[in-house]
């Protein structure tokens, strides 16, 4: 994914790169492996950002900052700070539908040229249609596969296979 | 936290906030560490700053206390190898690991523990 973003599109090296809902680390660190100048990974949740320090330090990686916060009530004052926003959002379940798109739009507020995220392939329609109404780009990259492990009670299944696509979204106002 | 995210944050998210700009730094351990020195990202990080925060950011840790910033980016600022290197060091390399950020207009702490500060509110705050 983020060598997509990199040698296809040129949205890392040398970038600012936002990672919202960063968890372990994981596109924070590929990002800053692939020459970002600086990256700030944004989680609310505690233990998520104690996984991703460690991984950092482990790694020896210095320069991604985080922050605990919300990212669904960010400070204006982070706004268009970022070249790339990357990230891997919580996919809408029954209790919280729609999440993804409300992680979208904080993407867009803090990026100047691209946003990368993931979405189940089966909200593609809604999510191009709703792209179209903000004056967003919205290009799928690529189609994949994604395994969720069965955490969920509700889940029968041990674990499901679900497709999603992974975007680049480019905010309306450069 | 580094003084660039330093740059990036309000407590305006606060419901009676206005500006919440500057926060405060009261930092009790700090580190620095090496990042590879690239001009070009930093006279484009220039561009974006807020600079007078960040010259007064450098007053209240004791690691860049010391270091002697212009008051004013011009354009020569920009092109001196040496200032950018300096500018490089303040803005990446020095990094709060413990302490706290303090709202200028309430006083509310946010506490900065393993190099992450805590931004994050209650409800009766919002
Ligand atoms: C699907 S995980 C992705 C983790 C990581 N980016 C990765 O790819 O491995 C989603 C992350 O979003 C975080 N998250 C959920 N709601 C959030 C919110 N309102 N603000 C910030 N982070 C949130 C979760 O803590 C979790 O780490």
């Amino acid at each position: 994914m983020l060598h997509t973003m990199e040698t296809q599109f040129g949205d890392i090296d040398g970038r600012r790169v936002a990672d919202i809902g960063c968890g372990s680390g994981r596109l924070s660190i590929g990002s800053a492996m692939l020459g970002a100048g600086y990256v700030l990974g944004i989680d609310i949740d505690e233990d998520a950002l104690d996984i991703c320090y460690n991984n950092l330090t482990d790694l020896e990686i210095s320069t991604v900052d985080m922050l605990r916060m919300d990212a669904l009530a960010l400070p204006p004052s982070l706004c268009k700070c970022f070249d790339t926003v990357v990230m891997n959002p919580p996919f809408g379940t029954k209790h919280n539908k729609g999440i993804d798109m409300k992680f979208l739009r904080a993407g867009l507020e803090l990026s100047t040229t691209a946003v990368y995220s993931l979405h189940k392939t089966s909200t593609r329609e809604h999510i191009l249609k709703v792209c179209n109404d903000w004056g967003v780009k919205a290009q799928v990259v690529a189609e994949l596969r994604y395994d969720i492990p069965a955490t969920y009670k509700h889940h029968k299944k041990r674990s499901v296979d679900i497709e999603v696509d992974f975007y680049r979204f480019e905010p309306a106002n450069k | 936290m580094k003084i660039l995210t330093h740059n990036m944050l309000t407590s305006n998210i606060i419901k009676s906030v206005k500006d919440g700009y500057p926060l405060k730094i009261a930092a009790t351990e700090v580190q620095e560490v090496d990042v590879d020195f690239n001009p070009e990202f930093i006279q484009r990080l220039l561009a974006k700053l807020n600079w007078s925060v960040i010259c007064e950011a450098i007053t209240q840790l004791d690691a860049t206390k010391d270091i002697e910033l212009p008051e004013n980016l011009t354009d020569e600022v920009k092109e001196d190898e040496d200032m950018l290197r300096k500018i490089h060091h303040v803005l990446l390399e020095v990094e709060v690991i413990e302490g706290k950020l303090i709202c200028p207009e309430t006083g509310r702490e946010f506490p900065i523990n393993k190099g992450i500060p805590n931004m994050l509110l209650n409800d009766e705050e919002v």
